[in-house]
């Protein structure tokens, strides 16, 4: 990063951190909202950017952190001895097994990692060891989610369907609905996203990093070079699904709800085009994609929700046109080797089995 | 089990299926033969079910006729324009076809959305569809045809006959299967490959729109149509191996009775689910498919 | 496309600017939060055009308390987790007296924490599976004993003994069929079945089967939204119709009508608190006013009139508070009767409307013809006693 580059970062960091002094209300839990968010982009940019995975169903992962976490809410919520209100409403007459071990919070926030590296770590092993690869990943991921999001629909005993599970008061003693809860939170997204961007960065900056790159670039050659790249696969995809697990988690606290609608195959696409605006391959870029286009949804859409859904689709277009490489491939291109359009893709004839 | 029952969904899986099929032919041209993932596929559907409704305005309860060739002209034109302004320039990178023709879509269903509002129009069958055929005495006494879905199942036959011919016997099918396989020699052998992706993915939108009339007669004409077809037709194709037309028909009819299947022994919701994961679980099997496309350039590397 | 972002630049602009001045003097503002996008826009754009109407009939009258009515429109997006946030922002931000909206119980849900810890007050207007009672909410619509009973009540006076229950699968058909189902068996008659169907689904060839094998005299169905368009189309086709299988809605009213194709509809029938072709004077004024400002073909439908409704009641609850702050005006709320387009209704101190309860039938053009309604007004009751033994609200 250049000296220029590394004040405007040092500048935008302060800026976050005081924010809470001098933002409203709304503006604070909104740009908290989008910080939490930003860290399912930080997984997106590992996965698509540099080991040129498209998965569209990152909300699997996200809904798992986000459940996993929403299920204690819920629990802390109700009292003693009673049963979550929703499944009284839907007949469940005792608590269901896998809610138990959820009423302890450490265990909770355990599950906001390991289910969904779990989940990515079979969904990959299950795809890269039979070399599937480019679009089918894709259209796979698209499905599972689509799948998980009907589940859950579909099970309201267990899961509370397609309301979600809404309602919380508490949280490891907090009281969820006090004054200082929305500053107290954001700084602690703040620090979550931090850790997880220089966490990330180290990662990438590591032999597996490259080797990642190496992925992407050729598959084949780096398996000629005598690596497994299916394991390096599914090492960026579990990274990647723990990532949208812990943001979907910052982000039920932030809402204080998680539903389907969030998680769907809409999310999904939705996040990897902010992530495309912004530089899939750069950290940086793929946050700052992130934050930003949220933040114009949130503005533009309140103004002008039918122009809105234009303007979204006509970025969508522009992006891949005339920006492939994003914002941060524009702002590098002088100094970095040219970088191939597309992650991952090769000429037309090869592509869609690529191996 | 109910025989009468047993049959009902059996149908019913044949039923499925060629709704499946309809919806995922044109997908075959533009992903199976170009390798475009086109997420504004749907959006061509409903497209020609909103012609459908016009051509029903216009004419009153006699529109088909009229219907389908509206229908493929205009979802094929506007496929073209597509075609001519995103897709030509994203060649070889399917991964952004796949985004930029998801915000296409956007566009679609919102033009779509301000143009005919955001209730769904009223198609209804003409009257010689409205009936059913129905068995009497037997076994299977009071198990029930409906003409439409009848008629969908035959347009469906159709339009998979008509594709397999032009792909497997006439000169334009010659040239795409030639530029499929290897595209520069085939286009140093003289086949205009630009003209010829243009009309593929026309052709791919226009079936889509013939199969956006089908769908009219049985489900809803509004903005969202599309968004729930899409992602089962593109199961279809997978399942069926890219660029194979008789796989992706084998696969929609295999789907079709999974569905049918589970749909009858579990519930409807917990199906669909159900027949995610088997799908899922199948490409573990085979992974290209069930009639995956052999050539020289998919081995290459 | 070029016009078009132009055009939505300069709106953009302007809103900007109008945002800007709305908290002048002399003015209160209120929220109007729907999804004017995405899937449930269908339903949704008309219930928030009919609380405009209101508000706009309102300040041509001279306002409320001397001050004139701003409205702050906010879009749902038909994704409850965006319901979440725009609550958060109309009651943060622009601080709005009151907020008028919502219409999935999903998208309520969302909301509804965010109006217990930030003191607010939503109206809203979609009948509901009970269940609930936020002081922050004020429920106008239906409860399960305002719709769904009086269905079954209908249904059973008409001879209907063997019932089959249709539902999309989320929270109030659920629920309902729970409740229906209780009360179903308490009277002795028969549930035939029970199918739930994705929302949005589109395919009901297996659920058409089901209903064949289990051979119902009558179908009450909570499908919602464009799932109604599909189940009729193949319904008919099955060779059905309204005197061989009469099917009872709580979801369709007279603009799904039109949207499903009235022909298809025909002979079939409805359960709500209201219907266009009520005769009483307050519902040909509204009718009225709504088409003339809306198109003289507009549909007008039970949540529609509770929207425009729910903008009286608040202002009557405001004047006899004499105060726009939300937890005064949630008392002085209760008790509250007025003429309205649905005839006459009273808040009952649980939030909820007093109102009566009509069947229509579906006829040609998409309206409902009135064919009976209970007797008198009908209390709501959020629990059912049946199904839910010993909870009240508080």
């Amino acid at each position: 990063m250049s000296r220029g580059g590394a004040a405007a970062l040092a500048l935008v960091a302060v800026g976050l951190v005081l924010a809470p002094f001098f933002l409203g209300a709304y503006p604070l839990a909104l740009l908290g909202r989008v910080l939490a968010l930003s860290i399912a982009s930080i997984g997106v940019c590992v996965i698509w950017g540099r080991t040129g995975i498209l998965s569209l169903g990152q909300g699997l992962f996200f809904g798992l952190g986000g459940y996993a976490l929403a299920m204690h809410l819920k629990l802390a919520a109700t009292p003693r001895g009673e049963l979550p209100d929703f499944m009284v409403y839907n007949g469940v007459e005792a608590l269901p097994w896998f809610w138990k071990p959820f009423a302890s919070a450490p265990f909770a926030l355990g599950m906001v990692l390991v289910l969904p590296a779990l989940a990515a770590g079979l969904v990959g092993w299950l795809m890269f060891r039979r070399r599937i690869t480019g679009v089918y990943v894709s259209i796979i991921t698209q499905a599972l989610v689509l799948a998980f999001v009907t589940w859950l629909g579909g099970s309201q005993g267990l899961t509370s369907g397609t309301n979600g599970i809404t309602d919380f008061q508490t949280f490891l003693g907090i009281n969820l609905r006090g004054e200082a809860f929305p500053r107290g939170l954001y700084w602690a997204t703040l620090l979550v996203l931090g850790l997880a961007l220089a966490g990330t960065a180290w990662v990438l900056r590591t032999p597996f990093g490259s080797l990642l790159t190496a992925v992407r670039d050729n598959e084949n050659r780096t398996r000629f070079l005598g690596y497994n790249p299916a394991a390096f696969k599914i090492a960026a995809f579990v990274l990647g699904g723990v990532l949208a697990g812990v943001s979907g988690a910052l982000y039920t606290l932030h809402l204080g709800t998680i539903s389907p609608a969030m998680i769907g195959v809409a999310f999904g696409i939705e996040l990897v085009v902010w992530v495309a605006l912004g530089g899939r391959a750069s950290l940086w870029g793929a946050v700052g994609g992130l934050v930003l286009g949220q933040l114009a949804k949130d503005r533009i859409s309140s103004a002008a929700p039918d122009a809105w859904l234009y303007l979204m689709g006509a970025l969508f277009v522009l992006v891949v046109l005339v920006m492939p490489q994003g914002v941060a491939g524009l702002l590098t291109r002088r100094r970095a080797a040219p970088v191939r359009s597309s992650a991952g893709i090769k000429e037309v004839g090869n592509v869609a089995s690529g191996d | 089990m109910d025989p009468v029952f047993l049959f009902g969904q059996l149908f019913t899986g044949l039923s499925v299926a060629s709704i499946l099929l309809l919806a995922a032919l044109g997908l075959a041209l533009s992903f199976g033969l170009m390798r475009v993932i086109n997420m504004a596929h749907g959006e061509f559907l409903m497209v020609g079910g909103y012609l459908t409704y016009l051509a029903s305005q216009w004419l009153g309860p006699d529109f088909l006729w009229l219907a389908f060739p509206l229908a493929f002209l205009g979802s094929a034109l506007l496929g073209a324009l597509l075609e001519v302004t995103v897709i030509r320039r994203l060649y070889g990178r399917p991964l952004d076809t796949l985004l930029a023709t998801f915000g296409v879509s956007l566009i679609l269903q919102q033009a779509a959305r301000q143009l005919f509002g955001s209730t769904g129009v009223p198609v209804t069958a003409p009257g010689w569809l409205a009936g059913a055929f129905v068995v009497h005495g037997g076994a299977l006494d009071g198990l029930t045809f409906p003409h439409v879905r009848l008629f969908v199942i035959g347009l469906s036959l159709l339009v998979l006959g008509g594709m397999w011919w032009l792909l497997n016997r006439s000169r334009f099918g010659m040239h795409v299967r030639a530029v499929n396989q290897n595209r520069e020699v085939a286009s140093a052998l003289g086949v205009n490959t630009r003209r010829l992706d243009l009309l593929v993915f026309a052709l791919g939108s226009g079936v889509a729109g013939v199969a956006g009339v089908g769908l009219a007669l049985l489900a809803p004409v509004n903005p969202t149509v599309g968004a729930a077809y899409i992602v089962n037709a593109f199961l279809v194709v997978v399942v069926g191996g890219v660029g194979s037309v008789l796989g992706g028909a084998v696969a929609a009819v295999g789907l079709g009775f999974v569905t049918a299947l589970t749909e009858g022994f579990t519930s409807v919701s917990l199906a669909q689910a159900i027949l995610l994961v088997l799908v899922v679980a199948f490409l573990q099997w085979k992974p290209r498919g069930l009639f995956p496309t052999r050539s020289r350039a998919l081995e290459e590397t | 496309m070029t016009t078009l972002r132009k055009f939505s630049l300069a709106s953009l602009s302007l809103a900007l600017i109008l945002g800007n001045t709305a908290g002048a003097q002399g003015t209160v503002k209120v929220g109007i939060l729907h999804s004017l996008t995405g899937t449930m826009a269908i339903s949704e754009i008309t219930v928030a055009n009919a609380a405009q109407l209101a508000v706009d009939e309102i300040n041509a009258k001279g306002g409320v308390l001397g001050r004139k009515i701003v409205v702050v429109k906010e879009d749902g997006a038909s994704d409850w987790p965006t319901f979440t946030t725009k609550a958060e922002k109309l009651l943060t931000q622009d601080r709005v007296a009151a907020v008028f909206g919502g219409w999935t119980s999903a998208s309520r849900k969302a909301m509804l924490p965010v109006f217990e810890k930030n003191k607010g007050l939503l109206f809203y207007p979609v009948q509901f599976e009970g269940n609930e009672c936020s002081p922050n909410i004020i429920y106008t619509g239906a409860q399960p004993n305002q719709q769904a009973l009086p269905a079954l009540e209908w249904a059973l006076s008409q001879g209907y003994q063997n019932i089959f229950l249709l539902g999309s699968d989320y929270v109030y058909p659920r629920t309902a069929n729970l409740i229906l189902k209780k009360h179903i068996t308490d009277r002795g008659a028969k549930v035939a079945g029970e199918e739930y169907v994705a929302l949005g689904g589109t395919e009901f060839s297996s659920v058409i089967n089901k209903i064949k094998a289990a051979r119902p005299q009558v179908i009450i169905n909570t499908l919602n939204g464009d799932s109604n368009v599909s189940f009729f189309k193949q319904y008919q086709a099955a060779g059905y119709s309204a005197a061989t299988l009469p099917v009872i809605s709580f979801s369709i009213a007279e603009q799904e009508a039109q949207a499903i194709g009235p022909a298809l509809l025909t002979g079939q029938y409805a359960t709500w608190n209201y219907f266009q072709s009520l005769p009483n004077a307050a519902n040909k004024r509204f009718v009225a006013a709504y088409q003339k400002k809306y198109g003289k073909n507009a549909a007008i439908t039970d949540p529609m009139a509770h929207a425009y409704m729910d903008v009286y009641l608040w202002k009557a609850a405001v004047e006899k508070a004499k105060s726009f702050d939300p937890a005064a005006v949630r008392k002085a709320i209760v008790g509250i009767s007025m003429d309205s387009p649905l005839g006459k209704i009273t808040v009952a101190p649980n939030g909820s409307l007093t109102q009566t309860v009509y069947t229509g039938q579906s006829g040609a053009g998409g309206q409902f013809k009135v064919i009976g309604q209970s007797k008198g007004v009908v209390a709501p009751q959020p629990y059912d006693k049946l199904a839910f033994p010993g909870k009240t609200c508080p």
